[in-house]
């Protein structure tokens, strides 16, 4: 059986949408976030609140419709833990500064490697629902102000809400790093705007792609 | 049904300043200039009162019940008697020993004693002083609530009566001028007191006052302070701190003396703003400084200096910029201020004042006179801008209780007249009927105003970054989270080690993958 390299698009337009939407979102969300903590001053507090208000509004709207997306087209499936993680950090932390192939092959089943699977598992199921629903609560402090609680509560909103956007901060850095360890620099960027990659096709793959078009292949 | 009661008031509110004329002159069914009873001639205040009480008859009867008249107050949150003779200032103290001078604006005639209650003849209250429209009217400073009723020369200068019966056939409803008459000058002079009421309010730029300015709603005092039987709704002695009935509506609320009995709790477009109302009063955003009209408040009376005299015997005044009086031999030294930035505590209303005989241990030689309750566990709590006024007053430390100072007259004793503190003080606290034991010193004292009045513009709020962050208004108000200026410090340097960390490692790491390819 042969292996082919073929183009296929294996992040479809709505998955380059939110991904890129969403990246926009978090940027602008960490940005007045940390005005709003206090970190720097390059907005007016008013004005950063307004925007975090309204940039989590639309990046909620937007989780909504991604996790609907997710399990219609059962891409929530990438996500699931795969073997192979140390194989995948011992790479990173090592091999790749000897030059050493990826010790992962990208399928069309298979978009992510071990390492990544987890952590963008722990970004959806961890970190961005802590930020959510404390993000809820605190959005809704008007609702639940009226409880012997509530001054105590809206501390616990806060050290979550803050905990978990370090947290997110942490991520974007090293995943925006990671973005550069592909063939050349800007390679994973590439496919992740073009959507295209250049992915390991068996002859059977090949032909039932190009019969159905069920996915792109150039 | 919240909405449509809010609706309601808002068109109800809209009625009544629509319907206020912009001269204060109200339509009305009876012109008192055709009045029999008011053709005078009058040769005295309480002369014109019988003459009113033959139409209101039960006018004389009502005022005697209110606080106005009474200066005596049972103030139930507390059990203290309060009332302007029982409770310790930090301006002159106490009317006590000074009353020719303080019962001027006594809403009644000759109260010369205030150790007794006021008199008790139906026409010893004054009408005119709350409901002249022609401004002629004015109690004389020190007559015991008189106004003058023969030419008398002041400072050398003639001054004249007020012509009674004019005044008397064109009275009508208060107007700013009529309250401002006793509340813009307490304490001795323009603004001096209360610092966000001062005489900048008679005819205040919409800048100063969106309430009172004509070009904002033109509201009189009583739009809010609310006269029912003539008693004046809304007092320092209990501040409704809070006020969750919200919107008034005419047949079960009266009292109107709260921003929410026209505005309600929730009056923000941006939910995020209302979020606030739970905690922080409509006057702490609102209101961003005091004394903003042109008029200085006193910030600051130290009697400890009271009495110097020159070489000569002549007691001695110094005149500060803008020609206050920075030292006067007659009351020490002053402090003033202008577009003042108000100090911010947690209030639920409640002010323990410092009465009058009573027993305090001065702290490190501080008193507080009134310091306003509440924290933020109150659920009744608000946290509310105050001037501080601090004062440096006489203290008895033997027998522990401030020395009702007696200032005014012309006697042997008289701080005024005499510049001697030691006479003075005895002379206060023999009239006081209180144990003095003749040592003095001089303890420092802060008492509370709460700002209320002198609401600005929309645009020119506090700003949200002024109280969230580090160094801001509400430094050091406790028992809230607030964005901006709170933070849990460890979570903080782990949270910016985490990020600092991630960058340095993928730059070293970024840094190693090029050193090792060019080996490679």
């Amino acid at each position: 059986m042969s292996i082919n390299k073929r183009e296929v698009m294996i992040y479809s337009r709505y998955e380059r949408f939110w991904h890129w939407s969403q990246a926009a979102l978090i940027f602008t969300l960490f940005f007045t976030g940390l005005r709003i903590h206090g970190t720097h001053e390059i907005l007016k507090f008013g004005q950063a609140v307004t925007i975090h208000t309204y940039a989590a509004y639309a990046l909620l709207v937007l989780w909504a419709f991604t996790t609907f997306w997710h399990f219609t087209t059962g891409q929530w499936r990438q996500y699931l833990f795969k073997k192979g993680i140390m194989k995948v950090i011992r790479f990173y932390a090592y091999g790749i500064l000897k030059g050493e192939p990826h010790p992962y092959k990208k399928s069309l089943q298979r978009k992510q490697n071990a390492l990544q699977s987890l952590a963008y598992m722990t970004f959806m199921v961890i970190i961005g629902p802590a930020l959510w629903i404390s993000g809820i609560f605190y959005l809704l402090y008007n609702e639940w102000d009226q409880f012997a609680w509530a001054g105590d509560g809206i501390w616990a909103v806060a050290l979550v809400h803050t905990a978990a956007a370090f947290a997110m901060g942490t991520f974007v850095i090293i995943h925006i790093y990671m973005t550069t360890t592909g063939k050349t620099p800007l390679h994973y960027v590439k496919t992740m705007i073009t959507g295209y990659d250049k992915v390991e096709l068996s002859e059977v793959e090949e032909a039932y792609l190009t019969q159905t078009k069920a996915v792109d292949i150039r | 049904m919240e909405r449509i009661r809010h609706v309601a008031a808002c068109l109800l509110t809209a009625l009544a300043v629509a319907g206020m004329p912009l001269s204060g002159a109200w339509a009305t069914t009876a012109d008192h200039s055709k009045f029999e009873a008011l053709k005078g001639p009058f040769t005295s205040g309480p002369e014109v009162t019988k003459a009113c009480l033959s139409c209101h008859t039960e006018a004389s009867d009502q005022v005697m019940h209110s606080l106005h008249w009474t200066w005596d107050f049972n103030n139930e949150k507390t059990g203290e008697r309060l009332g302007k003779a029982r409770t310790f200032n930090s301006f002159c103290g106490t009317p006590l020993s000074n009353e020719p001078r303080c019962t001027s604006c006594h809403v009644g005639y000759g109260w010369t004693d205030v150790r007794e209650k006021p008199p008790s003849q139906k026409e010893a209250v004054d009408c005119l002083v709350c409901h002249d429209t022609t401004k002629a009217y004015s109690k004389f400073p020190t007559d015991a609530g008189h106004p003058l009723y023969a030419p008398r020369m002041v400072k050398g200068k003639e001054v004249l009566p007020p012509d009674l019966a004019k005044v008397a056939q064109h009275v009508g409803k208060t107007s700013r001028d009529n309250c401002g008459a006793c509340h813009f000058n307490g304490g001795g002079g323009d603004g001096v007191k209360h610092g966000d009421l001062d005489s900048s309010l008679s005819k205040p730029a919409k800048a100063l006052d969106v309430h009172m300015s004509a070009d904002g709603a033109n509201m009189t005092c009583a739009s809010c302070h609310t006269f029912n039987e003539h008693q004046p709704a809304g007092s320092r002695y209990v501040t409704k701190a809070t006020d969750p009935h919200g919107l008034d509506m005419p047949k079960d609320d009266k009292d109107h003396a709260t921003c929410q009995s026209c505005h309600s709790d929730t009056p923000h477009k941006q939910a995020k703003l209302n979020d606030h109302t739970d905690r922080v009063a409509c006057q702490t955003c609102h209101i961003p400084e005091f004394a903003r009209g042109g008029v200085a408040t006193k910030t600051l009376w130290d009697w400890s200096t009271a009495g110097r005299t020159d070489e000569n015997g002549k007691p001695i005044f110094i005149k500060g910029e803008h020609g206050h009086l920075k030292y006067s031999a007659e009351k020490g030294d002053f402090e003033y201020g202008e577009n003042v930035r108000p100090v911010y505590k947690w209030f639920n209303g409640v002010m323990p004042q410092q009465v009058v005989g009573e027993k305090v241990e001065a702290v490190n030689g501080h008193v507080d006179l009134n310091p306003p309750l509440g924290d933020g566990r109150d659920p009744n709590a608000r946290i509310w801008p105050f001037k501080e006024m601090h004062g440096k007053q006489p203290y008895d430390p033997v027998n522990k209780m401030l020395i009702v100072n007696h200032v005014f007259g012309k006697d042997d004793t008289a701080l005024w007249t005499n510049f001697d503190p030691a006479k003075a003080f005895k002379a206060g606290m023999e009239y006081a009927g209180l144990p003095y034991s003749g040592k003095f010193e001089f303890v420092s004292t802060n008492y509370y105003w709460p700002i209320t009045h002198m609401v600005a513009p929309k645009s020119d709020t506090v700003k949200c970054g002024e109280c969230h962050a580090k160094d801001g208004r509400l430094d050091g108000i406790g028992g809230i989270y607030m964005p901006g200026r709170d933070g849990f410090w460890l979570l903080d340097i782990l949270g910016y080690l985490a990020l600092a960390g991630a960058l340095g490692g993928v730059l070293v790491h970024g840094a190693l993958r090029i050193i090792m390819n060019r080996k490679a």
